[in-house]
Formats: structure tokens, sequence, C-alpha cells
């Protein structure tokens, strides 16, 4: 098993989360692979995106919340004391539901990232101002922006400021990019390019994505891990899910008997 | 029975609609109209001192000597009184904005929510705190610990004065800048902290940013607060209108000084009514509500562009 790290990226291994007494995760055990999308789909509260916010320990904000088990990103437990968020958070990226871009210049969006990492050393303009170029270029931003960075980001439309969102987390190299409900804020022409943007970044990312919308998770996600009630039911290829699930409670959920 | 009595009700309503509506535009200008009657009244009680006051040396001496002794004129040199005022905002604010901001921070990032309540409760109890009493704790508790600190034989001075007049301020300044800090989406604050940014970078570079105006508007307040408090002052200052010769010389903190505020207060029992002196006190009030006017008109302007930011 000397090359667990490349076969998968996060291993979470009989993991367990309690937000004050109510226990939102159950024993949660599953790998997940790097260079594909992988899919957290089931009823609202079955802990998909508690499981999504675990994995940047973003949760730990509520203040109430207590864990046991283990998360392993990159081979390494996250949940150890000696991992600090803040590099944590560098190496693993999240999109959110409703864009929220900082209420900054576009430009400093961008960068916003890298003023808390690098060295003032590697904070030059010109580093800078190409990284911005590059980060989005990349997202199918730059055309539409180029002329405005200085702008509020907060002027944007919708689908521009959740490309926005995606743009500022590439210049920290992320390995891999949580995503909660990325395109419920958008309308069906944004759906489409966000979802075209996930499909040109998987390759060189660990995608993980929440979602209540079956048939996104159907085009847009290669693996399908499927939830209820704080536990994982199914974990399958996205094709096999929807056509032959292996287990009942999920072939009710995708025939819509329930969520 | 039921309808025949709304019928009338109905009727009536539509007769009183006039005089109703009438009302309730008398009750909207009355705020305008108390302004303004206070400034005439001010005014009126004043005349005719400003066609006769010497407003230079109003302004630019500070040899305040209403009562002066036999034979002499007395003279209005307001300046001593009005650098009184400003020392005592200014350096009061050096403490009163770190503490507020600082406070308003803690109680909106930091505390738990009971904690939360819990403080805020407290602050709202030391806004209720009559200023008398912290005019006393200047008096009884501050000065003698001024001077034995600094090995001073008056403990009653511009430092004492700015720290009573400083904590009577944080309060407010805690309050409006917690409001504006809370008024600050959480979606920032989870776009930054998943950015990898600290507690701290979010706070500065997030935060205060996004709150700008209304920790700007709070401060404001505060100096307003410090401009127009009198019996705190009062009883905390020293009363004395002089001004340094060396405004970077630390040692003017234990100097004496002298507010507006507690000048018309000490003054106008002893002034005769309607005399000289008497007529010279309303004008310093009319340069303290210009003051304040100004003051409240510039936080409310910043107030308004903290609105039409979020919009």
């Amino acid at each position: 098993m000397a090359d667990d790290t490349q076969a998968f990226s996060i291993r979470v291994n009989d993991y367990n989360l309690w937000y004050g007494d109510f226990q939102a995760l159950h024993h949660v055990t599953v790998d997940i692979k790097p260079g594909i999308v992988t899919s957290l789909i089931g009823p609202s509260g079955c802990g998909k995106t508690t499981l999504l916010r675990s994995l940047n320990r973003i949760n730990e904000r509520y203040g109430n919340v207590k864990t046991t088990g283990e998360i392993k990103i990159l081979g390494k437990n996250i949940l150890d004391e000696d991992v600090s968020p803040a590099t944590l958070r560098k190496n693993v990226g999240m999109v959110f539901q409703r864009p929220n871009p900082l209420p900054i210049s576009i430009y400093e969006n961008v960068v916003f990232g890298l003023r808390s990492h690098a060295t003032r050393k590697e904070l030059k303009k010109s580093t800078l101002d190409s990284m911005v170029e590059e980060a989005l270029t990349e997202v199918g931003l730059w055309h539409a922006v180029k002329d405005n960075l200085k702008r509020r980001a907060t002027g944007l439309t919708l689908e521009q400021q959740q490309k926005l969102c995606i743009a500022r987390l590439l210049p920290l190299k992320p390995q891999i990019i949580l995503m909660d409900e990325p395109c419920s804020a958008l309308d069906a022409a944004g759906i489409e390019r966000i979802e075209e943007l996930i499909a040109e970044l998987k390759a060189r990312f660990t995608i993980v994505i929440v979602t209540h919308n079956m048939a996104q998770a159907k085009r847009a996600s290669d693996e399908c891990i499927y939830m209820y009630l704080g536990e994982i039911v199914e974990h399958s290829p996205t094709a096999e899910l929807f056509v032959n699930p292996k287990e009942e409670k999920t072939a009710m959920y995708i025939q819509g008997r329930y969520g | 029975m039921i309808r025949k009595s709304q019928a009338k009700l109905g009727a009536f309503l539509d007769k009183a609609e006039k005089p109703i509506q009438w009302l309730i535009t008398l009750c909207g200008w009355s705020s305008i109209i108390f302004v303004a009657a206070i400034f005439i009244f001010i005014l009126k009680e004043s005349w005719p001192a400003p066609l006769t006051l010497n407003w230079g040396e109003f302004f630019f001496s500070h040899r305040w000597i209403p009562v002066p002794a036999e034979g002499n004129e007395p003279t209005y040199g307001a300046m001593g009184i009005m650098y009184g005022t400003l020392a005592i905002t200014v350096v009061s604010m050096f403490i009163a904005v770190p503490l507020g901001l600082g406070s308003a921070v803690y109680i909106s990032e930091f505390a738990t929510p009971k904690l939360k309540e819990t403080l805020k409760v407290l602050i709202e109890f030391l806004a209720a705190i009559p200023s008398i009493i912290w005019g006393f704790i200047g008096l009884v508790i501050m000065g003698p610990i001024i001077q034995k600190v600094f090995g001073v034989a008056v403990g009653v001075n511009l430092l004492n004065a700015s720290i009573v007049v400083g904590l009577m301020a944080v309060p407010l300044i805690v309050s409006i800048s917690e409001d504006a800090l809370r008024a600050v989406p959480d979606s920032y604050r989870e776009a930054s902290l998943a950015l990898g940014a600290s507690k701290w970078e979010m706070i500065y570079r997030v935060l205060f940013p996004a709150a700008k105006n209304g920790l700007l508007a709070a401060c404001m307040l505060g100096v307003g607060r410090a401009v127009g408090e009198t019996m705190a002052v009062w009883m905390a200052s020293g009363g004395t209108d002089n001004i340094p010769e060396n405004f970077f010389d630390p040692m003017l903190l234990l100097e004496r000084v002298k507010a507006l505020t507690a000048t018309i207060a000490g003054e106008m029992p002893e002034a005769v009514n309607g005399g000289e002196h008497y007529q010279v006190l309303f004008i310093v009030g009319i340069v303290l509500l210009t003051i304040s006017v100004v003051i409240n008109v510039v936080s409310d302007l910043i107030i308004k562009g903290f609105k039409a930011d979020k919009a």
C-alpha cells in the first residue's frame, strides 16, 4: 500500500462529527481519487455539506463541533494538532453555494490568498500581474474584465463572480477543490459554463462537488457518493450508480421516491 | 349593529383624515423646528454681544478674564478653552478608539454567544452610568492615582479628563462598531478563511474595509460625545485655560485644562443675567453647537455612504 497517496488524494477513515449533541456524520469511510470529479449527493440534511466542509476544516468556525476518526489528505491526517488550518486551506480550496467575492477589486480578489501565504519577495507586481492574468484566463474571465481589474468584484454578474471565486483559488496551486453547490445561484447558461469549466479543471485537481441536482451529478461527475442520514450509502462510478445502484436506498433516491 | 357602528367609525375617520395628517406632519417637522428654535434662542440670549465682541481676541487670545480686577476691562479670549476641548477630545479618542474597536472586534468575532450577550449588557450598563459618577471617579479615584504615579501636585488634568471622557465614549463606539461588523456578510468571513487567511488577517483585510464607514461613524459619534461632555470634564480637568508652548511635550498631559462646556457650566451661575459675560457664554454655546452639528452631519454622511455601498 505504499502508493496510497497516488491512488487516493483524500482518505476518510471512520470519521464521526457532532454539532453539540447532534451527530451529523456516522462512521464515514471513503476514498476519493485525484484527477476526477466526485459528487456528493443525498437529501437535505444528509451530511454531504458537513462532510465537504470537514475536508478544509472550515466547519470548526461554529465552535461546538467535535470529531473523531481520521481524514488523510495527501498522506497527512488533517485533524492532527500540528496541522495549521491556513496551510491546509491553501492546498484545499473551496467554492461556495452563493458566489462570495470579497468587497475589494477583482485584482485583489485573485491575489488575496497569495498575500496571506507568499513572502514579500514573491509578491513582486509583475509576478502578481501575470498570475492574475493566468488565473482569469483559465476560468474564461480575462477578456471580460481585463480593462476593469480595479473595479469592485461585487459588481460582476453572478456567473462572473462564481468564475472569479474559482480563479482566486488557482494562484495558490491547490491540489483539491471543494465545491458546495456551485451552480445553485446561476441560470441555465451559467450552469452550463461552470460545468464546462469544472470539466476543464478536473485533470489537474481532485474536485469534490456537493449537489442537490441529480442531473448535474450525472453530467458533471465521474464518481458519485450517495449519503443518507449522515452515513455513506454507496460510492460508485456515476454511470453505474445511476443505472444500476447497488443499494435499495440509492435506487429509491435516484428514482425520486424521497429527497 | 356591528355594520352600523363600523359605518359610523368609517365616516368619522374620513372626516378626521385631514386633521390626523396635519398632526403627523407637525410631528415630523417638530425636530427641525426644535433645532431652529434652539439656535434662535441661544443667538437671542447672546445678543448684542456678537456685534460688539472682539472676535479676533475671542478666537486668538487665551486671556479669558470675564471678571477682572477693579479698574480693568474684561477680556474674552476663548482660545484656551477651545484648546481644552480639542485636547480632551483628541487624547480621549486615543484611548477610546483602540479600546472601543478592540472590544467590538472581540464581541463580534471571538466571544461565544453567551459571553457576547453578557458583554453587550455590561456595555449598555456602562453607557447608562451618569456623567456625574464619571466625574466623581475622575476626581476621587483617578486623581490620587495620577498624583502618585506621576508625582504631581494636582491629579485633575488633561490626562485625567481624557481617560474619563474616553471611557465614557467607549460604550457608544463599541455598540455602533459591533453593529457595523455584524452587518458584514458571513460569506466574506468564510471566503477569506477558506483562502487560508488567519483570523487576524480576515479582520484587518476583509472586515475592517467592509465595515469602514460604520466604524468611522462610530468614532465620529465618540468624538461628538467627548466634545459635548460637561459634568465629568468639569470635575476632572482642573479648570485652567493655559495653552502649552510645545505641543509635542508629553508633559502637557499633566497640565490642567478647561473645556468650553465646563466654562459655561461653571460661570453661568455667577454671570449677571443679561450682562456681557452672560452673552459671551452663549456665544461659547453657539461655538459648541456648531461643532456638534458639523460632527453629526459628517458622521451622517459617512453612514449614508455605508448604506449606499451595501446596496
